[in-house]
């Protein structure tokens, strides 16, 4: 962590959100799903476009420039900055707007994630490469990820079919959370038996291991802490913003080991840092984070600081991680079942602790832990593969201190 | 001076073919590229074996691929072989094509110039499903290192040639099989021309076709091969096994690798007589020295070892989508991405001859090369570092189902080198369920894909094949 992050603690909040259902809007285009999104965000604080003093745009791959929503929105020549950071774009659309707030620059900001997947009719994600010269290998990002299981079992002595026990239960546990929220793409329980028979895709990894391919957009509109009682009685103050781009020497260096995220790791110390945060595990009331495939779940549980090393696929097996655990990650389905459209993944994990902090989250999967006096909760959102990734982490709370 | 034959790791049983067609296939097994190999790749991997052997110190003047089935037409494609071995700029790469007579230049060129030649022959050979040229042929590559040298292994006595111009076997560029006249007409053309050629070479050698040692008859016309190899009338148990049965006739690359075989095995001092019928006959007489004694000790693999340690159950829906006859359901992924020329220049030395960095400061290995040092952040204090030879071990691996091949799934493994260094390899003639962290492996040169008539050459990993073991 550097000495010069000091983050902006308590110094923005959340004021109003908004989140279109993922899945496959063959129906809708980029174009209306911002207009939906950002609609619902304005409608929930009362507020119009012309409001907004700037925005930070997030996709990957669904257009290009500030123009991508300047022009569906008819905006009316507002700064529109168009971030892109592999699948942790939405959180980097949000972390600028934050600081643009902070910076004095700007009173209100709106940072909107959006992306459109399914027209390409390609299964999995597809990603624009820049002229090569053709010796990488060009795995697919279930490949990537599942070079993680292997490893993982080989460190810790776990078998393969504890291994497969440990990633069908975190499969189970997202699709139970998602059957209980309507925005989500996979919106039903499925029986273990069904996901850890479901076809292979790359190693130990079958199609229920993966996320969903999916349509979405979502935003948030971000205020001055001190300026949000305006707009709400509820806000939700940013405690921790942090970014952590790693050398992506895992590729390359024999001591990197693959069971392990060292970007996570980084960012969520610099995070817990910010937000005076010792213990993660029991501070927390909940956490999203980036479950694009299983294993990467059952990794970034011990990356986050809410497992031990090597314990995590105990903890998994244990329950604490479900809706009803003492820590619940991904109580909205994650993106297992919500599904991951690129730019609006991390905006999404924001909109549900938004719901669940505030107390707005459906009875069927609210958590306990608010009830229980905890009040902050963590988006964790990465980009890229094993050991050359992209990893954010921030922590909001319902309030102030 | 040196010599290195290559058999790629799969075998078809011809019995299969007849299995899915209901006529056609035969006896035995034939060699078949892997669908990620051509002509090239097997040369290179043929010129490793060779160049491995050498002697120390030894540098390749001039390069020359000989094949009927050249990947690129209009462009070169010795020049990737010269870049695979990392060979000096000054070192010529010139390509000898076309027709499976172009196989002589490895013995009728090369021996005249001054500097070392490499000469690669090289071959992949089939014909329309069903065919005698797709049951017969076989896939293979041979080296041979041609020097004047204290260690020169073998040398060439005596040659004869007869040229002559008549319609046995012919292909238009573009076809996918080639054209064969009525059997008969090329045996009664040819059979004159085999005694020529063999009486030139006895001749001009000054030996007898009773004092050779080992007889080894090749070419184009099955019937005319064996017939010929019976009037030469040399002692029955010279004459060489018939690698048919095991591998096919490998074509263009043939007269190398039975040299090669008759090599493994000849005692110092004796004869060898080759012959190949091809547009005319050829024929050589080679006598091995005192040397090949001492070079068996460094030798990398023999083509009997290559032969056992190949898989023989190689399906022939397999086989035919390798070689493009079964064109099958792509998985919903993008087509393949070619390369791009400028990246691909840039960094020739990482792509075809696997050089990374090494840094001068900490010692750490870099893969591809970086300039600023992973380790200790130096900046532009790296060395190059040669890879291509070195063993790995598998770090851990994946089976992705997903990515697009002509042969799922694709299997890759992140690869720790064992002077250093770490990359993400592509597993090929691997059985995927037999892949472990752990486990050895060696590169092998490859064609990864062809997408946009851009042949992407790159290094894949394979289990340990070659001797010397983990």
């Amino acid at each position: 962590m550097s000495m010069g992050s000091h983050g902006i603690k308590d110094r923005v909040a959340i004021v109003g959100m908004g989140c279109t259902p993922f899945g496959e809007h063959w129906d809708k285009s980029t174009d209306d799903l911002l207009i939906d999104a950002t609609q619902e965000a304005f409608g929930s604080v009362g507020l119009t476009k012309d409001d907004i003093d700037a925005y930070w745009l997030g996709t990957m791959g669904s257009g290009q420039a500030g123009l991508t929503l300047s022009r569906p929105l008819k905006l009316d020549y507002k700064p529109v900055t168009r971030v892109e950071n592999f699948c942790a774009t939405g959180s980097e659309a949000f972390r600028n707007a934050c600081y643009a707030v902070a910076s004095g620059a700007y009173d209100i900001v709106m940072a909107v994630g959006v992306e459109k997947l399914k027209d390409s009719g390609f299964s999995g994600l597809v990603g624009a490469v820049p002229p090569h010269d053709g010796t990488n290998v060009p795995l697919t990002a279930p490949a990537m990820f599942s070079l993680l299981a292997p490893a993982y079992r080989e460190k810790y002595g776990v078998s393969e079919e504890e291994m497969k026990d440990v990633l069908t239960r975190i499969a189970w546990k997202n699709h139970f959370n998602g059957a209980r929220n309507p925005r989500a793409q996979f919106r039903s329980e499925v029986p273990k038996e069904v996901i850890c028979a479901s076809p292979l895709v790359a190693g130990q990894l079958g199609i229920f291991d993966c996320s969903g391919v999916s349509d979405g957009s979502a935003a948030a509109i971000i205020v001055r802490a001190e300026d949000a009682a305006k707009y709400t009685d509820r806000p939700l103050y940013v405690k921790a913003l942090s970014f952590a781009a790693g050398p992506a020497a895992g590729p390359i260096d024999p001591s990197y080991d693959y069971t392990t995220f060292t970007e996570v790791v980084r960012s969520a110390e610099d995070a817990y840092q910010q937000a005076g945060i010792t213990d993660p595990r029991s501070q927390l009331a909940m956490a999203e984070v980036h479950d694009c495939f299983t294993p990467t779940e059952l990794v970034l549980m011990e990356d986050l600081g809410f497992s031990a090393r090597g314990h995590a696929w105990k903890d998994v097996l244990d329950g604490a991680f479900d809706l009803s655990g003492d820590l619940p990650v991904n109580p909205d389905g994650g993106l297992k079942s919500f599904g991951h459209p690129i730019g609006a993944s991390g905006l999404r994990m924001l909109f549900e602790c938004w719901l669940q902090l505030r107390g707005e989250a459906p009875p069927e999967r609210r958590i306990a832990t608010v009830g229980e006096g905890r009040s902050l909760g963590l988006t964790h959102n990465l980009g890229g593969a094993p050991g050359q990734c992209v990893s954010f982490v921030s922590i909001v709370g319902a309030s102030p201190g | 001076m040196a010599y290195g034959a290559y058999v790629p790791y799969w075998r078809l049983q011809r019995s299969a073919i007849a299995a899915a067609l209901g006529s056609g296939g035969g006896k035995g097994t034939r060699a078949v590229a892997s669908y990620d190999e051509d002509a090239t790749s097997m040369g290179v991997e043929a010129a490793r074996l060779a160049l491995r052997a050498a002697p120390a110190g030894v540098t390749v003047g001039t390069v020359l691929l000989a094949t009927a089935n050249p990947p690129y037409l209009d462009k070169t494609n010795a020049s990737a072989i010269h870049a695979a071995l990392g060979l000096p700029r000054s070192t010529v790469a010139v390509d000898a094509g076309g027709a499976v007579r172009s196989g002589v230049v490895a013995f009728g060129l090369g021996i005249h110039d001054e500097t070392p030649v490499l000469t690669v022959l090289s071959d992949v050979r089939t014909g329309l499903p069903g065919g005698a040229d797709e049951r017969d042929g076989g896939d293979a590559a041979a080296a041979l290192l041609w020097a004047d040298h204290d260690d020169v292994i073998a040398e060439v006595v005596g040659g004869g040639f007869a040229t002559d111009e008549f319609l046995d076997r012919w292909r238009v560029p573009g076809e996918v099989a080639s054209h064969v006249w009525e059997e008969r007409f090329g045996e009664q053309v040819y059979l004159p021309l085999a005694d020529d050629a063999v009486n030139d070479a006895l001749k001009s050698a000054g030996v007898t076709a009773g004092e050779v040692d080992h007889v080894v008859v090749c070419g184009v016309h099955g019937r005319a091969v064996r017939n010929a190899a019976k009037r030469i009338g040399a002692r029955p148990e010279s004459y060489a096994p018939d690698l048919g049965a095991t591998i096919g006739n490998t074509g263009t690359a043939h007269m190398g690798v039975a040299l090669a075989e008759v090599l493994d095995r000849a005692e110092p001092g004796e004869l060898v007589l080759l012959l190949q019928l091809a547009d005319g006959a050829s024929a050589f007489v080679v006598r091995t020295t005192e040397a090949l004694r001492t070079y068996r000790d460094r030798a990398a693999s023999t083509v009997a070892a290559q032969i056992e340690s190949g898989r023989d159950d190689l399906p022939y829906n397999a086989f035919l989508t390798w070689r493009g006859f079964l064109d099958r359901e792509p998985p919903r992924r993008p087509d393949p991405e070619a390369y791009y020329g400028p990246p691909a220049h840039r960094s020739e030395a990482w792509k075809f001859a696997f050089v990374g960095s090494r840094c001068t400061e900490c010692g750490f290995v870099h893969l591809p090369p970086n300039r600023v040092c992973s380790s200790c952040g130096a900046v532009d204090q790296m060395e190059p570092v040669p890879l291509a030879d070195t063993k790995a071990t598998i770090a851990t691996y994946t089976i992705d189902r997903l990515a697009y091949s002509l042969s799922p799934p694709t299997v890759a493994a992140v690869l720790d080198f064992d002077e250093g260094g770490r990359y993400t390899c592509e597993l090929t003639d691997v059985d995927p369920d037999a892949v472990a962290i752990g486990q050895r492996v060696e590169l092998t040169f490859r064609r990864v894909v062809t997408a946009k008539s851009i042949h992407n050459y790159f290094w894949k990993a394979r289990p340990i094949r070659t001797a010397g073991g983990a």
